[in-house]
């Protein structure tokens, strides 16, 4: 059974990365392998009794996901490892219990269409609000929940395909004709959302939105036609935003020459410096962790990821950057496999897409399913320079509750379309 | 809606394909750019936390160690120089930063351990993946501690150089540079300036450079050795050819003079009818001007070539420690080697036949000039790497002596042995005789651009009979210091040192 293969390779990697770090092993890393195992036997059973006809190898896909970011984060800082399990749990938690409301009949979130539309929205604007929100990193991305930190543009972007799936499904035909009338809700959300995030700077969320947006339109209408004027919009869109906002500016630089040759203005010292020892320091410091991983890459628990100062060579590694660590320690072959598994998983998706028969579902599954691939692409693609930097998790291996528990709402998501479409498989 | 399905997972699937491409690319082909970058900060710790090398002297003497220091939870190793000045310029320094100079920049792979055999490489392997620390190779070097302390004693801060080395093996005992620095001072605050700022006592040096390799001296009379093999060698002379020396050869319609006469002021040395031997052994200018207008400068250049002169010496140092002997000239802002492409209207032959024009040498140069008079005519190659030794014990790789080829005929060799003797017993360098050792030797007296300070040089090797030890010296712009006053005794000093063992 898959999930025994799984349990066993994160019971393999904490131990090597207990041995890599105290030079021994001990019962306490084991520990967390056991209690792993169990909770996703747990969650086995539920996706078994619920819905017992759904694609049995997505559950084990994102846990081997999790269980591998965990164990880099054990491995680059104990203390976040027991946060992000505990966050796991919940996860799991609410894995479960949307399973069991709604396997029955998933299709009743399409009647709350505007209650997702507008919760989306509240979601991203939540960080805004006085008291609770709060600015790491430059944006306002984060709320507080007592000790826990919560960043619900996550859930947000879950919100909105179930919004876009709901509308463009009662819509699409009509849109097909591109009457105006009918555009209005879709361009307002839509609208409302980008406005959101380009106050809140988030500029990876507002990619990853407007990726999966265009995606479902197409899905919907057919019409390449929409997508390339959408297209259109959006880069004449963030050109003018690259003109306006020097943040934006500012990676579009790092990413074109992360190297220069002369001394630039630094923003942040208010002094001229190299940019790769400014700007755009965590790329060009997180390029070199790839490259020093090479082919083969140091081993778990062997990476260099801290100066002889102490201090951490690359900022937010267990976040946006955990995959310049894995690509260290696990090297090419490591972070080949890895993106493989997202194919793996990004296929079971497209597959469900498929097999579903009403349009609500494929929608859906097809939403989910391109904006787990597209969030993978959006940082991955930022770290090895396919596309600027945008900070953005990386689908259940990235440090981060919020992250951990849309994604498993996710995999609910797809596994009850998976059971409703070989459900009427079966019966037809 | 299935065929929109298609097309969006097909894309989706591109997507993530791109980044195993992008990835390959940062993991596989950039990964020696990433590394070389100075701001990569992963390499640095990297470097730091390899357990560098040993540089051992000959009798074992460390000159530059690893020091084992834990920072921040990691083993991290810092370079350290037990020997101070002793052989600073050729051993170089490492700093944390990485930088490297001399020796520990040409010797960089061995040290770290990243240049080795298939099991070395296989146990480096395994000792990272098992977190070990991974050991670099230890070198040993050529070098005697006693001959280079006695060397850098002798100069005693003037600037200048000495090279001592194996006449038949080309093993280098001593490679003495002065004014010396202390390469421990390079990590400490202000430890580079304090070092810039070391000035030996002709007062522009700078301590950090080589002078026995990167040091240009204008050789003065022991470039004679060069245009006597050249006259040999051609069989147009002998060591018996005679010459009428009036005091001066006359040149493009004007007297070129002699060094000036010890006992008449304002005079100049005048020898009347003497051979080419006694031309060498009292160092006439007008003799080897002669000389070196019957045989043209273009045939002088030529065997400066064959001795190595317009290449850097083959020795283990990284070529920027190195100067190529030969003509210079000012050009594009800066003193350049100049090949000419017309010797006879470019050059004057008199001036260059003894070693004035525009000629520029190392010491090192000159040292195998002298070696290779010493071994028949066969130019050894120099060295100063001996063994690099494994951290297992077992040797890397082991220097065989080898020759860089024919210079000069065996007959011309022994014909300059006898006359470089008579230097020693009755000439310029009677200062290096050494009782019941024959020393053939040379002096250069090199003018400088100030009047009455030169550039004092010795060249030797010793015993004659049978060249054992070769030993050259140059000491920097002496007021009225002449090669066999200044220099000789140094040389002498050094041969007494080497030949006692």
């Amino acid at each position: 059974m898959a999930l025994l293969a799984v349990g066993l390779l994160t019971a393999i990697g904490f131990a090597t990365v207990y041995i890599a770090l105290h030079a021994q092993l001990s019962g306490g890393s084991l520990g967390y392998a056991a209690f792993f195992f169990c909770l996703y036997l747990a969650a086995h059973l539920v996706a078994r009794r619920t819905v017992p006809l759904a694609d049995p190898y997505l559950l084990p896909l994102a846990a081997l996901l999790s269980a591998i970011g965990l164990t880099e984060i054990y491995r680059l800082g104990p203390g976040s490892a027991f946060r992000q399990g505990l966050w796991i749990v919940i996860g799991v938690a609410a894995f479960a219990a949307a399973l069991v409301w709604l396997h029955a009949d998933y299709r009743i979130l399409e009647r709350y269409k505007y209650v997702f539309g507008l919760s989306a929205i509240l979601l991203l604007f939540l960080p805004l609000a006085p008291g609770i929100g709060e600015s790491i990193n430059g944006s306002r991305l984060w709320i507080h929940f007592g000790p826990l930190q919560f960043q619900p543009g996550e859930l947000g972007k879950i919100a909105l395909i179930v919004f876009l799936a709901a509308y463009l499904r009662e819509k699409r035909e009509v849109l097909a004709q591109g009457r105006l009338k009918d555009w209005g809700p879709l361009l307002l959300i839509w609208g409302g959302a980008m406005l959101v995030l380009l106050v809140t700077d988030d500029l990876g969320s507002a990619l990853l939105y407007y990726g999966i947006f265009l995606a479902m339109l197409y899905v919907a209408t057919a019409r390449i036609s929409f997508v390339a004027a959408a297209l259109g919009l959006f880069l004449a869109g963030s050109y003018a935003v690259t003109q306006a906002t020097p943040h934006v500016r500012e990676r579009i630089q790092n990413w074109l020459s992360p190297w220069s040759a002369h001394k630039v203005y630094c923003p942040l010292s208010g002094t001229h410096t190299y940019r790769q020892d400014c700007q755009s320091y965590q790329l060009v410091q997180s390029l070199y962790s790839l490259g020093h991983g090479g082919f083969g890459g140091t081993g778990l628990g062997h990476g260099i990821f801290t100066s002889t100062a102490g201090q951490q060579v690359i900022p937010d590694l267990n976040t946006d950057f955990i995959y310049s660590a894995l690509a260290q320690e696990l090297g090419l072959i490591g972070a080949a496999a890895l993106l493989l598994l997202y194919m793996a998983f990004v296929l079971r998706g497209f597959r469900i897409a498929l097999a579903a028969s009403d349009g609500f579902s494929k929608l859906l599954a097809a939403g989910l399913s391109f904006g787990f691939a597209f969030q993978t692409f959006v940082i991955v693609g930022g770290i090895t320079r396919v596309i600027p930097l945008t900070g953005i998790t990386l689908p259940f291996v990235s440090y981060g509750g919020s992250s951990i528990l849309a994604n498993f709402l996710l995999v609910a998501g797809l596994l009850l379309i998976s059971h409703r479409a070989n459900r009427s498989e079966a019966g037809a | 809606m299935n065929r929109q399905l298609r097309h969006l997972s097909v894309l989706a699937l591109v997507l993530l394909a791109v980044l195993i491409v992008s990835t390959t690319y940062w993991q596989t082909w950039a990964v020696g750019d990433l590394a070389d970058r100075q701001d990569n900060a992963i390499s640095l710790v990297q470097r730091l936390t390899v357990d560098r090398g040993t540089i051992l002297a000959a009798d074992g003497t460390v000159l530059a160690t690893s020091r084992a220091e834990r920072r921040h939870g990691l083993t991290i190793f810092t370079r350290r120089y037990p020997q101070r000045g002793l052989a600073a310029q050729v051993v170089g320094y490492a700093t944390d930063a990485g930088t490297t100079t001399g020796l520990e920049q040409s010797l960089d792979d061995y040290l770290t351990g990243a240049n080795t055999n298939l099991s070395g490489t296989l146990q480096r392997t395994l000792d990272t993946l098992g977190g070990q620390t991974v050991h670099g190779d230890n070198v040993i070097l050529t070098l005697r501690p006693a001959v280079q302390a006695l060397a850098l004693r002798e100069l005693a801060g003037r600037c200048g150089a000495v090279v001592a080395l194996d006449a038949k093996t080309g093993a280098i005992y001593a490679m003495a540079s002065s004014p010396t620095y202390d390469p421990n001072l390079i990590e400490e605050p202000n430890g580079y300036a304090k070092i810039l700022r070391i000035k030996g006592t002709c007062g522009d040096a700078s301590a950090l450079v080589n002078n026995a390799t990167a040091g240009l001296y204008t050789p003065g009379s022991t470039f004679k050795l060069v245009t006597a093999s050249a006259a040999l060698d051609s069989g147009r002379f002998t060591p018996s050819s005679t010459f009428y020396d009036p005091g001066y050869c006359i040149e493009y319609g004007r007297p070129i003079y002699n060094a000036s006469a010890p006992d008449s002021p304002g005079g100049h040395e005048t020898f009347g009818e003497v051979t080419l031997a006694e031309g060498l052994e009292h160092s006439i200018n007008s003799v080897f001007c002669n000389v070196g207008k019957a045989i043209g400068a273009g045939a002088i250049l030529d065997y400066a070539k064959r001795y190595g002169f317009y290449s850097l010496p083959p020795v283990d140092l990284p070529p920027s420690a190195s100067q190529a002997s030969g003509l210079y000239r000012y050009a594009h802002g800066r003193y350049q080697l100049w090949w000419p492409s017309d010797p006879a209207t470019q050059v004057d032959p008199g001036r260059l036949a003894f070693g004035q024009e525009r000629m520029q040498v190392t010491p090192l140069q000159m040292a195998l000039v002298a070696a290779t008079i010493a071994h028949g005519g066969l130019e050894p190659k120099p060295y100063l790497v001996q063994r690099i030794v494994a951290p297992d014990g077992s040797t890397v790789s082991s220097t065989r002596p080898q020759t860089l080829g024919r210079v000069i005929k065996a007959q011309t060799a022994r014909e300059l042995n006898q006359m470089m003797q008579l230097v020693v017993e009755g000439g310029t360098g009677t200062a290096a005789q050494i009782p019941g050792v024959a020393v053939a030797g040379k002096t250069g007296t090199a003018e400088t651009n100030v009047p009455n300070v030169y550039n004092a040089w010795f060249v030797c090797f010793a015993p004659a009979n049978d060249p054992r030890y070769v030993v050259a010296v140059v000491v920097e712009k002496q007021p009225n210091g002449f090669g066999g006053s200044v220099s000789a005794p140094i040389a002498k000093a050094i041969l007494e040192q080497l030949l006692r063992r």
